[in-house]
């Protein structure tokens, strides 16, 4: 039996989340229709929406400046790398805390997690000093392993909050049938546990996307992503909200692409085990 | 013994030479500041790459975001860098420790005498230069002809400060959006700390006495903060209190400050027709003083250094003798005109009469040679600099003090609670460095 | 289930991880606890190199004294607890809408999700020039439109303002989380209760809260672990400044504005602890809901 949803009560549910949703949208929308105006345009009084004379003026002058597709393929390299290496080093893991617990398993994954609360600043001498001894200062390598570890406790808390999801039963049955670990993991578990993979990626690609205090402290030139590009703009001389905006939606638009179109995927697996 | 080390230097230059001829194009990583001028900069490095080979990677960054990163990098000796962009507070500190290579040995044709002697003096480290001045500024009043005139004054060339509050209130008109002076109030050493202590000076304030104790309780730092906390509620804008040095040139590009005291360098901007729509109205004058003998203007250089160790020293040697040469200059005022060259870096500079025919060219020298960063307070200080003191401790302390500062700005405090704590944690910071 | 074999086998599948951030772990708490007890003044040339000064407990006793100690323990709390109030609330609100059936609920989902993508740097930035400007921002002009003084966010309602920004950057993850615990409610159930005439609140409360509340113990949970450590947001704000300063930048402040590095560690020290009681706190709590 369905609920019985008068059309009123849909209507009303519609105007309101559609208010809420522009509202909480409506930074992003505005910092995009700005970057389209001149900067005389962008603070004008009464704000201009949409009848403005629309210029890639702001995006001219930003790509003059720097060349963002450099910025633009290390970030992907970057986020894309360290997810990469995170989920492969963390799914092995993240399988025998599901399946094979122990008593120490709570403990394991809780300290895990305990990593990701040291203060990034307190270790920046630290870490500074040991890229320099190991040559990782300025490289893509080395911000792809920082960058995976951060998140690494989270790959393999997700992962192992998905993975218990997967039932027993399935796995014993399987074993009962003789099929090795081996094919156990390749036949049984991994398309089961693709989904929770795949949501896993992206959130942490998303995360590793926008660090900002590593990536921008351990590059200079060469390995530097789309955080050290905006920090280059974050107070030009003068006039400067339509430029801001204009590389403001450089940095963000990539995710903001990946985000929206993989939405469905990511939200599947983004529940840490909080459905039950 | 003569002829010896003659003939060595010849051999030397020689060498040099034989050196640069065989020398493979280097690829140079540049820090810098993402100011106007630097970015200028950028765009012109073609030119530099075309008569020398080398290639260069820029790494730009708000001022913020840079020195944090530049500063770790020199004490760590990481080497991210084959240039720095740094100002006259680090390079006297860093070059005593050995961490810069000396530019005493720059190319006759660069004539090193030529750079303005304070901006000289201010990156030098006994005696010895550690950084190239790319431009050099001091602070001066902008002011708008037409509201000054509106307001029935005239300002004076080397103004007082109670004249400037007077003129503030009287240019005020909140309902037209007009606010009679912008001054920052941002917190940060560089932004409103650097303000206030310069005008402190004329307050005939000081940050610390020859013993290095902390100076806010006296009455000289409570008379600044109040005249300028009065003036500011009266005829500043709002939110002043998060005001830096961009800001407010927003707001006087936008025709909403009567007058606003800033660093020369801002001069080209309010009067470059393209970015400001007051550009015909803006009249310059000398930072104000109270009849005590000293002005509230500052002396600041942006500077290119070489970090030591570096494997690239002569071909960053090169691009900095491109990048503060008269040549460079030259260059800025082919493509762009004279208004918008590099500033106060070169004596040269200001004998030029096609730059001299600047409107705010001769403003500049002026309040340049004004300022003295080895006699900057009233009463004698142990340190050196005018709106700063060239002692590693200074910008943590001097960041402290000016979010006090700025709290009071905001109305979060009071002025007299601003300073208690400024003295406290001042002293404190002091105790723990070893001064007192 | 587990035979000897494949306990040995799930060690070895664990080891990479666990060894990665054991290193990742220890390798820099070790030297931040050595330096913690060092004289470290790189710009007074002090460096590993020349040999460091001993000088025991004093950096510790200086971070704790120094006036902004305390302030900025309370501003990391207030920041934190503030924005895992508002985010569960408004999140779990949203949530129960975004549950109702609409036109339009897949596109909805994405306008509200879309904060979450954004790097911190550049929210802040956009929130700090384009909204909170007090002359340019276009909350001033809506103000202003209202004939009301347009307010000066960043000093006047500083705190104010970056838990708002921090919020808005988080509800879109509490509200998603939410959202699936309540989608994943027995409809049954609901419209059981929905039949007896239960009233709305009252199903709210004795029904669906419970549900979630597994789903509300992991948002803050998650969050509290990123909130801790927020930077970005007051770096391009405030700086610090109007009483926003809060631990994390406090050791900023002593490591990279004043470069104190043992004060700095020694200050990290005191975050790692802070970090510890916060988590201990949470699995008292927490740890209960987690196990099934």
């Amino acid at each position: 039996m369905a609920r019985a949803v008068t059309n009123t009560r849909k209507t009303v549910n519609t105007v309101i989340a559609w208010s809420i949703g522009l509202l909480i949208f409506f930074p992003i929308l505005w910092t995009i229709l700005t970057s389209f105006k001149t900067e005389a345009q962008a603070i004008n009084d009464p704000p201009l929406f949409l009848f403005f004379d629309w210029t890639l003026e702001n995006y001219a002058a930003v790509q003059e400046r720097s060349n963002y597709m450099r910025f633009l393929w290390n970030s992907i390299i970057i986020a894309g790398g360290s997810t990469l290496l995170g989920v492969i080093i963390a799914v092995p893991a993240a399988w025998s805390m599901a399946f094979v617990p122990s008593k120490r398993t709570k403990d394991i994954l809780l300290w895990m997690l305990s990593t990701k609360m040291l203060p990034a600043v307190g270790v920046l001498y630290p870490i500074y000093l040991i890229f320099i001894q190991l040559g990782l200062l300025d490289t893509r390598v080395g911000l792809v392993v920082v960058l995976m570890l951060i998140n690494m406790p989270i790959i393999v808390w997700m992962l192992y909050t998905y993975f218990r999801e997967i039932p027993v039963e399935i796995l014993e049955a399987s074993r009962m049938d003789g099929a090795s670990l081996r094919d156990e993991i390749l036949y049984v578990l991994a398309p089961m546990a693709l989904p929770g993979i795949a949501s896993t990626v992206l959130l942490n690609f998303i995360l590793a996307w926008n660090e900002a205090f590593w990536t921008l402290n351990l590059t200079a030139a060469k390995a530097a992503p789309l955080t050290a590009f905006i920090a280059s703009y974050s107070s030009p001389e003068g006039l400067f909200f339509a430029k801001l905006s204009a590389a403001s939606t450089m940095a963000i638009a990539p995710i903001l692409l990946l985000g929206w179109f993989s939405q469905k995927q990511l939200v599947r697996g983004l529940t840490f085990g909080a459905v039950k | 013994m003569k002829t010896n080390l003659k003939s060595k230097i010849a051999l030397g230059v020689v060498a040099g030479l034989a050196m640069s001829a065989v020398a493979s194009a280097e690829e140079l990583t540049i820090a810098t500041v993402n100011n106007g001028d630097m970015i200028r900069m950028q765009g012109l490095t073609d030119d530099f790459t075309a008569k020398t080979g080398h290639t260069v990677e820029w790494v730009t960054l708000e001022e913020n975001v840079l020195r944090q990163r530049v500063t770790t990098d020199i004490t760590t000796k990481g080497g991210a860098f084959d240039i720095m962009t740094i100002g006259m507070y680090e390079t006297p500190i860093w070059g005593s420790n050995g961490w810069l290579v000396p530019l005493d040995d720059l190319s006759e044709e660069y004539n090193a005498a030529d750079i303005l002697p304070a901006m000289a003096g201010g990156l030098s480290h006994d005696g010895t230069l550690f950084a190239a001045p790319f431009y050099g500024e001091s602070s001066m009043i902008m002011y708008r002809t037409d509201l000054m005139e509106a307001a029935g004054m005239e300002m004076p060339d080397a103004p007082s400060w109670s004249f400037i509050a007077k003129a503030a209130r009287a240019m005020t008109d909140r309902d037209a959006e007009i606010n009679g002076i912008c001054l920052r109030g941002k917190a940060g050493w560089g932004e409103g700390g650097a303000f206030i202590t310069a005008m402190s000076n004329s307050f005939g304030a000081r940050w610390f006495d020859e013993e290095w104790n902390a100076q806010f309780d006296t009455r000289e730092w409570s008379d600044t903060l109040n005249f300028f906390v009065n003036m500011m509620t009266d005829a500043g804008p709002a939110g002043y209190a998060t005001n830096g040095f961009n800001e407010n040139l927003s707001l006087f590009q936008q025709g909403k400050c009567g007058m606003w005291i800033d660093a020369t360098v801002a001069a080209s901007f309010v009067t470059n027709p393209d970015d400001s729509t007051v550009a015909d109205k803006v009249g310059f004058a000398l930072a104000p003083d109270n009849g005590l003998g000293v002005r509230s203007n500052w002396l600041w250089a942006w500077a290119l250094a070489i970090p030591a160790g570096t494997q690239k020293e002569a071909a960053a040697k090169e691009f900095i003798e491109w990048a503060t040469s008269t040549g460079y200059i030259d260059l800025v005022a082919e493509k762009e005109g004279w208004a918008n060259v590099p500033p106060g870096a070169r004596t040269s500079l200001y004998e030029n009469p096609d730059y001299q025919a600047v409107p705010f060219a001769q403003m500049t020298l002026d309040s340049i040679l004004s300022a003295d960063p080895n006699n900057s307070t009233v009463d004698p200080s142990p340190y050196v600099g005018v709106q700063f003191a060239a002692i590693p401790e200074f910008a943590g302390i001097a960041t402290e003090v000016s979010q006090e500062f700025s709290a009071a700005y905001a109305g979060q405090q009071t002025v007299a609670e601003a300073l208690e704590k400024a003295q406290a944690l001042t002293n404190d910071a002091m105790e723990a460095a070893g001064y007192r | 289930m587990a035979t000897q074999h494949s306990r040995s086998a799930a060690r070895l599948m664990m080891a990479p991880a666990v060894i990665l951030l054991l290193g990742w772990m220890l390798v820099p708490l070790t030297m931040t606890l050595y330096f913690s007890f060092k004289k470290f003044l790189p710009l007074r040339g002090d460096s590993l190199g020349n040999g460091l000064e001993w000088v025991g407990l004093e950096n510790y006793s200086r971070f704790v004294g120094s006036s902004s100690f305390w302030p900025s323990v309370q501003a990391t709390l207030i920041i934190v607890g503030s924005v895992l109030v508002i985010t569960v609330v408004l999140g779990t609100l949203l949530a129960l809408l975004l549950d109702q059936p609409m036109w339009g609920q897949g596109i909805v989902r994405i306008l509200v999700i879309t904060p979450f993508f954004v790097m911190p740097t550049v929210s802040g930035l956009v929130w700090k020039n384009m909204f909170m400007d007090p002359i340019n921002g276009i909350l001033a002009h809506l103000f202003k439109f209202f004939g009301a003084q347009p307010l000066e966010w960043l000093s006047q309602a500083s705190m104010q303002s970056i838990i708002m920004i921090v919020s808005w950057q988080w509800l879109p993850f509490a509200t998603l989380i939410l959202l699936t615990a309540i989608q994943s409610l027995d409809s049954e159930q609901l419209e059981a209760s929905e039949m007896d005439g239960a009233p709305v609140l009252k199903r709210f409360w004795h029904i669906i809260l419970p549900h979630m509340s597994r789903a509300i113990t992991v948002v803050i949970l998650i969050q509290t672990i990123f909130l801790l450590s927020i930077f970005a947001e007051i770096f391009v704000t405030t700086a610090g400044a109007f009483g926003t300063k809060t631990l994390t930048y406090l050791i900023f402040q002593r490591v990279l504005e004043s470069q104190n590095v043992g004060l700095g560690s020694a200050g990290g020290v005191y975050a790692i602890i802070l970090a510890n009681i916060v988590a201990i706190f949470l699995m008292r709590i927490v740890g209960k809901n987690l196990d099934r």
